[in-house]
């Protein structure tokens, strides 16, 4: 038992190290002004994209349930935590605890709306919870698209509309134009905090009671229902946990742009994080980690094929896939090795005779 | 009057849902007999659509001949992804099988960027009679609607008597229950399942025909949302089940458009989204599935 926990703590460890010590590589680099400007333009985004990777793992990889809507909740932390930004910009000047604060209020407003979808949606299993929370995706982004939020420029007080544009003030949430006149305050330090955070965060609740309870569940749900471990309760902490993580995701990303809008949380964006789940290993954390990065950095490193970027990335996840689960691949590697082995293990024994 | 535009609007609920229908099938059949959601199905449309346009536009042949152009283009499509990139996986995790038919929906979707560009094109109707008028002209009923809810119907009548009568029929459907105990019957499994492909793939063609000619605008991510639409259709009469799929492409399709038309174009998506939550949540296996008991 104790060699166990050592074996998770050091596992754990390597993945915080793995972290801090980009970190602290690309910050050097950047101080030294070595990164080009497309790489800079990269970094924000590529936290971004790792927080939710870890995120949506939780749900995936440690409770076993697949979801499709992730990008909802990102959408909600971004819209939030954009309007919050633009509403405090006069009343709090520093920006990183203006960004904290948009990042904290747009993580609980997302897991407030995990807790919404969550209770319903979470009594229905695999394939029809899939479509479930694919719907309450679009139909989050679908709403979003209609609010208008105005803000008296003096007074600083709100109007909210539902599809009706015309309110006092100026528009800061404009319908489908979404948030606009965001100042860009993500930076790369702040990104590297979240991460942090949500490292803590997942691997802490994984390696306890309530990590196995989930674990339990997802392997066999009838079984640990009978020693008393409530589905509901632990599959909803999962599921609103890996919420409030990509609201927070979602307030950092549109900080990082001027203006944000419902259709950047597309159906697509899910697919996408799923993909860097799912590519890294379900219920690998790590894996999510290095996936979300190389998959990110990818598509800007064959930019050189211009029109050709998307179908080699196409083409890389489905070989990527086919070599890591098909029997039959795995058997020609297999023969393979044992070729090359077996081509050095004669030499050797060549040589050996050569040498008496 | 009021009334006339409610005909009208069920009538265009009716087409667009037939157009659902027939894709849900083939999400549903696949979905049936090699357990996996194809999320390439959608593009396999688009493919169809651009290959009918090429047909007629560039080669100058008749509709019919384009038709069937694109439902054998298609059909060898459906086979080969699945060849190539579905059959290897088939004892793998779900997910990874998943994951693989997303792929295949970036690579197809990609390839359809490259070969027609992603400026849309203006697609020509397949079909071209006078539009039925009704009430001395009030109500209009579109060539295109009338031809797309006949064949919707045709299909559904072939498709029922394939699967009831034919011995290959009787095949998926053992498939479908057991694969292993299919198997040991002597039935020839991998040979099923690429059939069960090329059959949902030369209905995606049709489909996509349909839908272009009534809803013009031709680009490579025509068959995204159709695709994710009738994959919703397909859960909400029951995945799995063939009258199933029928009826809920129907129910959606009147759904979106009364939901367009009354409530609020915007929300359009999400009332029919939100029609699907809460169907599922009282009845969580769809309309017309069947509850699977759990083993312990």
């Amino acid at each position: 038992m104790k060699k166990k926990n050592n074996k998770t703590f050091i596992s754990n460890l390597i993945t915080y190290a793995m972290v801090i010590i980009a970190f602290v590589v690309i910050s050097i680099m950047q101080e030294q002004k070595l990164l080009s400007y497309s790489a800079k333009q990269l970094l924000v985004p590529v936290c971004v994209w790792i927080v939710m990777a870890v995120s949506l793992n939780l749900t995936v990889g440690i409770s076993g349930e697949l979801s499709l809507g992730h990008a909802g909740f990102m959408c909600v932390g971004a819209f939030v935590g954009a309007v919050l930004t633009i509403i405090t910009k006069k009343t709090i000047d520093n920006e990183a605890l203006r960004l904290i604060i948009a990042m904290v209020v747009g993580g609980v407003a997302a897991g407030l709306t995990g807790v919404i979808v969550g209770v319903p949606v979470l009594r229905l299993r695999g394939d029809y919870l899939a479509i479930v929370t694919l719907a309450f995706g679009e139909i989050i982004r679908n709403v979003l698209n209609l609010v208008y939020v105005g803000m008296d420029q003096e007074t600083g007080a709100l109007a909210f509309g539902f599809n009706n544009p015309n309110l006092p003030g100026k528009l800061i949430v404009n319908g489908p134009q979404g948030v606009q006149g965001i100042t860009r305050i993500s930076t790369f330090t702040m990104g590297f905090v979240l991460i942090i955070f949500a490292l803590i965060v997942v691997l802490n609740m994984t390696n306890s009671r309530a990590g196995r309870a989930m674990m339990a569940l997802r392997d066999n749900r009838i079984a640990a229902e009978s020693v008393g471990i409530s589905a509901t309760k632990y599959k909803l902490m999962a599921f609103v946990t890996s919420a409030v993580l990509a609201g927070m995701a979602g307030a950092l990303y549109a900080m990082n742009y001027s203006t944000v809008t419902g259709a950047k949380f597309k159906f697509d964006t899910s697919i996408l994080v799923l993909v860097f789940v799912v590519l890294g290993g379900i219920g690998n954390i790590r894996g999510s980690i290095i996936a979300a990065t190389v998959l990110t950095i990818l598509p800007e490193m064959l930019r050189e094929f211009s029109d050709y970027r998307m179908l080699i990335y196409a083409i890389v996840l489905i070989m990527v896939m086919l070599a890591t689960n098909s029997p039959a691949f795995k058997q020609w590697l297999d023969i393979a090795k044992e070729k090359i082995t077996g081509l050095f293990a004669k030499k050797k024994e060549k040589g050996d005779t050569a040498n008496e | 009057m009021i009334r006339v535009s409610f005909l009208s609007n069920l009538i265009n609920g009716i087409s667009l849902g037939s157009v659902y229908a027939i894709i849900a099938l083939g999400y549903t059949m696949v979905y049936g007999i090699a357990k996996m959601l194809n999320f390439a199905h959608g593009d396999v449309i688009m493919i169809g659509a651009y290959i009918s346009f090429c047909v007629t536009q560039y080669l100058g042949l008749p509709a019919w001949v384009s038709v069937l152009a694109s439902m054998l283009v298609c059909t060898l499509l459906g086979m080969t992804i699945e060849r190539l990139a579905y059959k290897p996986l088939r004892s793998a995790p779900s997910l990874a099988v998943l994951i693989t038919a997303i792929g295949m929906s970036y690579f197809l979707q990609n390839i359809a960027q490259l070969i027609w560009s992603a400026n849309p094109k203006s697609f020509t109707s397949v079909v071209a009679f006078e539009p039925l008028r009704l009430f001395g002209g009030k109500l209009i009923v579109t060539d295109e609607a009338i031809v797309t809810v006949l064949t919707c119907v045709v299909i559904m009548i072939c498709l029922t008597l394939f699967t009831e009568k034919t011995k290959m029929g009787k095949a998926m459907r053992a498939v479908s229950e057991d694969k292993g105990a299919a198997q040991l019957m002597g039935i020839n499994v991998n040979m099923t399942i690429s059939v069960t492909f090329a059959i949902g793939s030369a209905l995606a063609a049709i489909a996509g025909v349909l839908l272009c000619s009534s809803y013009p605008a031709l680009m490579p991510t025509t068959g995204s949302m159709p695709g994710i639409k009738a994959f919703t259709a397909a859960v909400f009469g029951g995945i799995g089940s063939i009258p199933g799929a029928m009826l809920g492409g129907i129910l959606l399709g009147i759904i979106e458009i009364f939901g367009k038309s009354y409530i609020s174009t915007e929300l359009g998506d999400a009332i029919v989204f939100a029609i699907l939550i809460l169907l599922l949540l009282v009845k969580p296996t769809g309309l017309l599935g069947k509850k699977v008991n759990e083993k312990v």
